[in-house]
């Protein structure tokens, strides 16, 4: 129980996917104009991830790993080597779904979030996410654990990048830097700040 | 009024159409600086209060005055007692022989001089760095020169510490002015304090200057630990062998960055701050409830291995950057969160933050700068938050 509690701070805040490895950035620069559509985006991540890494994780474990076909009968097989394109395929049908689901039941927010909601699919912190579980050997419950609190580090992220950017309408910025540009030194800066946590050691 | 009457009579070449235009930042800086400025100013932190900018950051300045005096003693006092031991060199040495003040640690006089050649260099190069890029920025985007850029220097020359070499300086105060502020658009329009920015940017690019513990006291061969290195590394029971107690850790002569090291004298800072309604009590508030609550629940849960969780909140109030922080940048009006709410949240986060970072974290004894931009980042979202409660709250009422 303590190591699932250090590792889902440790992904939150040490290991921030969006502030530290910076993964997600094109929809975290995207879509951070508004607290609203932004929060929305984040908790729309954290659901895709904290499915999406479990998922992945029974996917390695029962069919992909090596050996871990024996239950069939194939003890020899390693179907490692089809790992990505699994992954991608577990995270597009459940952005499939999400967006249902959204589009059903919550349609301001689906409205919001326009394109950006099927980008989910290729958004790199989700298929990071993943990846991380697959690299650190992850069980299952440290999966849901990772997923989840992976997902509402990247949600804190932007929802804070987007009350920046709230702010800063009401500043003066020269013209060659007005968007983009600003946005991207306010990502560095923030990442600045997250760097209280490096070194944390759980 | 001679003066008056040049200013009167060389002011045409400046207005819109005047021969001068683009200098009209730089003659707008001079005159404003002798006289009350002739118009009141609009930009932004005005929206929320009833003084003028001038009046805030000249108010500022002066509160810091108490940790200047104690600082410059201070690092006289370091480099004296260390020349009791190590024999005096450099041009620092030379002006003080030359001058007859000699190098005794138990004259404060003698310890007062020696700071300020220490200080001086530093200030001067923050403020004719700084002050360039300003006058830069200024003229060419047609903003005005303000005082805000000297609270941004004194602030910034006062966290360094007394070792630092001067080209760092020159550095940091450009990464703070330039990245933590024009590129907003100026005073006012910035999120993260330019001040802090640019000495994080100092600590990460350049750790080796910037912490450890031959730093605090500029004599080479000399070599003293903050109170929060020992504390992390032995414990805080073990200051005392160190040298250092709480009553002297309270009153600043310790190791330390320039200005920080005397609580005493922040707490001056803030009185002043306070009484003249600058700074507001709610930010102080919340940040020592943070702070001592956050401490209290870690001496409780205690810990084999870790000494810092031990260290009692009154510990954690007079050493590294606590105190100096609290005052002079937690309660910046333009980078703290701006409703009632918020700045309680605010401060309680800042003060959490440092102890999180002083005790958890093993990368950085002081948690204090890091804190204060955490706060920042999070400044406007608290607000975002503290508003859509309270329309809630009033839409619920009136059902």
């Amino acid at each position: 129980m303590e190591g699932l509690l250090s590792l889902a701070v440790k992904a939150v805040f040490v290991e921030n996917l969006a502030l530290s490895f910076f993964l997600g950035m094109c929809t975290f620069i995207a879509v951070s104009k508004k607290i609203s559509t932004a929060l929305g985006l984040g908790i729309s991540v954290m659901l895709v991830q904290a499915i999406t890494v479990p998922t992945n994780n029974l996917l390695l474990t029962y069919l992909l790993a090596p050996g871990a076909l024996a239950w069939a009968g194939f003890p020899n097989v390693d179907l490692t080597f089809l790992g990505l394109i699994c992954y991608i395929g577990v995270i597009a049908a459940m952005v499939q779904i999400l967006e249902m689901v959204l589009d059903k039941f919550f349609p301001p927010l689906y409205n919001a979030l326009g394109v950006f909601l099927p980008l989910i699919t290729v958004n790199c912190a989700i298929l990071g996410g993943s990846l991380f579980m697959v690299e650190r050997d992850y069980n299952i419950a440290e999966s849901v654990t990772y997923g989840l609190s992976s997902g509402f580090g990247w949600a804190l992220a932007i929802t804070a990048m987007a009350g920046v950017r709230e702010k800063l309408k009401y500043s003066d910025i020269p013209d060659g830097l007005q968007g983009l540009g600003i946005t991207f030194i306010t990502a560095g800066l923030m990442a600045l700040a997250f760097m209280s946590f490096s070194g944390v050691k759980l | 009024m001679g003066l008056r009457n040049f200013f009167d009579r060389i002011e045409p070449h400046f207005v819109k159409g005047g021969k001068y235009e683009k200098l009209f930042p730089i003659y707008e800086m001079v005159e404003s600086f002798i006289y009350t400025p002739k118009t009141v100013t609009k930009a932004a932190p005005h929206a929320r209060s009833y003084v003028d900018m001038k009046r805030i950051m000249t108010y500022v300045v002066i509160a810091t005055i108490p940790c200047i005096i104690m600082g410059l003693y201070n690092v006289g006092l370091q480099v004296n007692s260390a020349y009791e031991t190590i024999d005096p060199t450099g041009w620092r040495a030379w002006i003080i022989s030359a001058l007859r003040i000699g190098f005794d640690a138990s004259n404060p006089l003698a310890n007062f001089a020696h700071g300020l050649l220490y200080f001086l260099p530093i200030y001067i190069t923050t403020l004719v760095v700084g002050g360039i890029w300003e006058v830069l920025f200024a003229t060419v985007r047609g903003h005005e020169v303000n005082e805000g850029f000297l609270v941004t220097s004194m602030l910034f020359a006062l966290i360094m510490p007394p070792a630092a070499p001067l080209w760092q300086v020159a550095l940091g105060i450009s990464f703070g002015v330039v990245i933590g502020k024009e590129v907003f658009g100026g005073t006012g329009k910035n999120f993260l304090n330019p001040a802090l920015t640019g000495r994080a940017f100092l600590y990460f690019a350049y750790p080796a200057n910037m912490s450890g513990d031959t730093i605090w006291t500029p004599v080479d061969g000399f070599s003293g630990a903050t109170a929060l290195s020992v504390g992390a590394s032995q414990g805080y029971q073990e200051l005392a062998a160190n040298g250092m107690n709480w009553m002297n850790s309270f009153v600043g002569t310790v190791q330390g960055s320039i200005g920080e090291v005397s609580a005493l004298a922040c707490l001056i800072g803030l009185a002043f701050l306070l009484i003249t309604k600058i700074a507001n009590w709610r930010l102080v508030v919340g940040c020592m409830a943070g702070m001592i609550g956050f401490s209290l629940l870690l001496n409780v849960i205690g810990s084999d291995t870790n000494p810092m969780f031990a260290m009692p909140w009154y510990w954690h109030f007079v050493v590294g950057g606590f105190a100096f922080g609290m005052v002079f940048m937690v309660t910046e009006p333009v980078s703290a969160s701006h409703t009632n709410m918020g700045r309680y949240i605010y401060g309680a986060l800042i003060g959490f933050m440092v102890v999180m970072i002083r005790v958890i974290n093993p990368a950085f004894p002081e948690g204090m700068m890091l804190a204060i931009l955490f706060g920042n980042v999070f400044a406007p979202l608290i607000d975002y938050f503290v508003v859509q409660a309270n329309i809630k709250r009033r839409a619920r009422r009136n059902v």
